[in-house]
């Protein structure tokens, strides 16, 4: 009889914007470890941490940070930063690059400013000819943590729609129409005139979609792409769990929509093999995975950031017990 | 009830055994109904706890931020595309099922009845992409902007031509289940007898009259009952709406408005719904879906028997 070698299958489940980036991850990591194969569903963030919460799954996946209420029922969860993400302000009849403050994006996805030619964003704009059209507004009409991000951030800069609408994965949008997923609002910016939506840059790039320059906490104004989104992750107090939004962050260079996207894990692994396997596996993503993400339209993390996170996955125990890594490095 | 149908009086164990399977199977569909409404009914009851069951079936707001969730934007979403799909669809399928099996030749009869079949397999999701690409640009350029210009006091075609909205998701409902009632009507029509069809036209009447006055009658249950399959559909349908009717929870009275439906925001929200009441106001929404489905199909058969009824009475 030969014995068969059963390869270790760690399943995980959750957001859904990370997922080409981590089935690219898993399938160099499986090149690497033969005996270790993992299962990534791609539910959306709120299954994710529900099934590690319940503990289903051995590592979730989630855009936005947990909250205090999810974080009480899942004790000693850890947020692992994986890579960054930016939201893309894109638009249909204005040319690319129009420049925006975060003041009249908040007003425009209120309704309040309804022309492609108000005097508002002409001021921001001189010298660029403005087509007289009514802006269409077009936003996610399903639940994402997108939403989340494009309206915590609006939120951060008006005060008008912190009070009025609010941040959420789904919100009560004052006007425009709504589209499901990264797709369907690309789609409708392409078919509307004079649409403006927001998706995830990834999707802008692909479909060359003219984007917006927004102007962030420094007063310049940036386009969104890997080197901006990156730097605003550099321009944040980091606290010792991650959860902090980097929406608005300080920095010259920095694109002010942008985000974490982060693996759930909990600190201490039950099972010695697949802790072990999931703490090995982290370590490669936060060093030889980041070169992987560029290529994707995901920004790895910064420097700063990486070697605060190496902490965070030495300090995995499994069982209680300090792993190999935490005692070799 | 008659012996012969009665399954326990069976003297054979195998009739006993498939009696036995069937009223199995029969009971299962029964188990699953009740399974379904009663997690539904678990999951919402938070929901229905913090809001009030009457206040979210009356209320218009839904704002997840602030855990406010009312069903009536989507109640009448839901019900102003089936509308638009039933009053469109029906006249169209009829008239086809009318023309298969009345007038056609056999050959045409059969190519077109293939198509139509063909028509009914198309997954809901290609609908939604010619919808999106096709009938909505339509829509937006011409037919809005003439509708509009021929019947914009009337509140119904008011508004901008926005191109998703009711129309836009209605309209392609009823393509969606035009082969439904067409086919079943088909079917219905087919199994009238052929002497009531020759009598009609041995007494003189012309075909239109044949039609009108033996074909219908007839076969007027059968067809409601294919009109109620496809309403069925149109009700429950979810990602050719979703992708065009706007998804917005307002409710507007003009029908190139955007809205919202049922079956769309639960498609759309529940994945990422967190906490314990927007989650329970999705299941509740689930439930009112299933009321609605509930309350026209009994309405529906109600219908069927008192026109009967009256025909018996007339006859």
């Amino acid at each position: 009889m030969t014995t068969i070698l059963m390869a270790l299958l760690i399943n995980g489940a959750g957001a859904t914007f990370p997922f080409p980036l981590y089935s690219k991850w898993f399938n160099e990591y499986n090149k690497q470890h033969a005996d270790l194969q993992f299962n990534y569903q791609s539910i959306g963030s709120g299954g994710g941490i529900k099934q590690i919460t319940e503990r289903t799954v051995d590592f979730g996946a989630t855009d936005a940070p947990m909250s205090e209420a999810e974080l009480a029922k899942a004790p000693g969860i850890l947020h692992v930063p994986m890579v960054l993400g930016a939201v893309a302000v894109v638009s249909n009849g204005v040319p690319d690059g129009v420049k925006l403050g975060g003041d009249v994006l908040a007003d425009i996805f209120l309704g309040k400013i309804s022309k492609w030619n108000d005097p508002r964003i002409a001021a921001l704009n001189p010298g660029v000819k403005l087509p007289d059209t009514a802006i269409a507004v077009a936003h996610r009409s399903d639940g994402s943590g997108t939403t989340a991000v494009f309206t915590d951030y609006l939120a951060k800069v008006s005060p008008e729609w912190k009070s009025g609408v609010g941040a959420g994965k789904s919100v009560k949008w004052p006007v425009g129409l709504g589209g499901k997923g990264n797709e369907g609002v690309t789609g409708l910016v392409k078919s509307t005139p004079g649409a403006i939506g927001y998706v995830e840059l990834a999707y802008a790039k692909q479909n060359a979609l003219p984007m917006v320059a927004l102007k962030n906490a420094d007063g310049q104004f940036v386009k969104p792409s890997i080197e901006s989104t990156s730097e605003a992750a550099a321009g944040v107090e980091m606290p010792a769990d991650y959860r902090v939004s980097i929406t608005n962050a300080k920095g010259k260079g920095a694109y002010p929509i942008s985000s974490f996207t982060y693996l759930l894990v909990y600190k201490d692994q039950g099972d010695a093999e697949k802790g072990k396997a999931l703490q090995g596996f982290l370590w490669w993503a936060i060093h030889d995975g980041q070169k992987l993400a560029a290529p994707l339209d995901y920004a790895p993390l910064p420097k700063a950031v990486v070697a605060k996170v190496e902490g965070t996955v030495k300090s995995i125990t499994v069982k209680g017990a300090k792993s190999d890594l935490a005692t070799a490095k | 009830m008659r012996r012969r149908n009665d399954p326990s009086a069976g003297g054979h164990a195998g009739d006993q055994v498939f009696a036995g399977s069937l009223t199995l199977f029969g009971g299962g569909v029964l188990v699953v109904f009740g399974l379904i409404v009663l997690v539904c009914v678990q999951l919402s009851r938070p929901a229905f706890a913090k809001i009030g069951f009457f206040h979210f079936l009356a209320g218009s707001d839904w704002n997840p931020v602030e855990d406010s969730f009312g069903a009536l934007p989507f109640i009448y979403g839901t019900l102003v595309t089936a509308a638009i799909a039933i009053v469109v669809a029906v006249p169209v399928s009829i008239g086809l099922a009318l023309f298969l099996t009345e007038m056609a030749p056999a050959r045409v009869r059969r190519v077109v009845g293939f198509f139509v079949e063909l028509l009914a397999g198309i997954p809901s999701v290609v609908y939604g992409l010619w919808g999106l690409m096709v009938l909505v640009p339509l829509l937006r350029s011409s037919v809005q902007p003439a509708l509009g210009k021929a019947f914009g006091f009337v509140p119904l075609f008011s508004g901008p031509p926005l191109g998703l909205g009711y129309l836009a998701a209605g309209l392609i409902l009823a393509i969606m289940i035009l082969p439904t009632i067409a086919s079943v009507s088909v079917e219905v029509l087919r199994t009238m007898p052929s002497s009531l069809r020759e009598g009609a036209l041995a007494l003189g009447a012309t075909r239109w009259e044949a039609i009108r006055m033996a074909v219908l009658p007839y076969a007027r249950r059968g067809m409601l009952g294919a009109v109620m399959l496809g309403l069925g559909r149109a009700l429950g349908e979810t990602m050719a709406v979703t992708m065009l009717i706007g998804n917005q929870p307002e409710i507007h009275a003009s029908l190139f408005a955007p809205g919202y439906s049922l079956a769309s925001v639960i498609a759309n929200e529940y994945a990422e719904a967190t906490g314990a009441i927007h989650p329970g106001a999705l299941t509740g929404l689930a439930l009112v879906l299933f009321g609605v489905t509930l309350l026209l199909s009994a309405s529906a058969r109600l219908l069927v028997r008192l026109s009967t009824g009256q025909l018996r009475s007339a006859a």
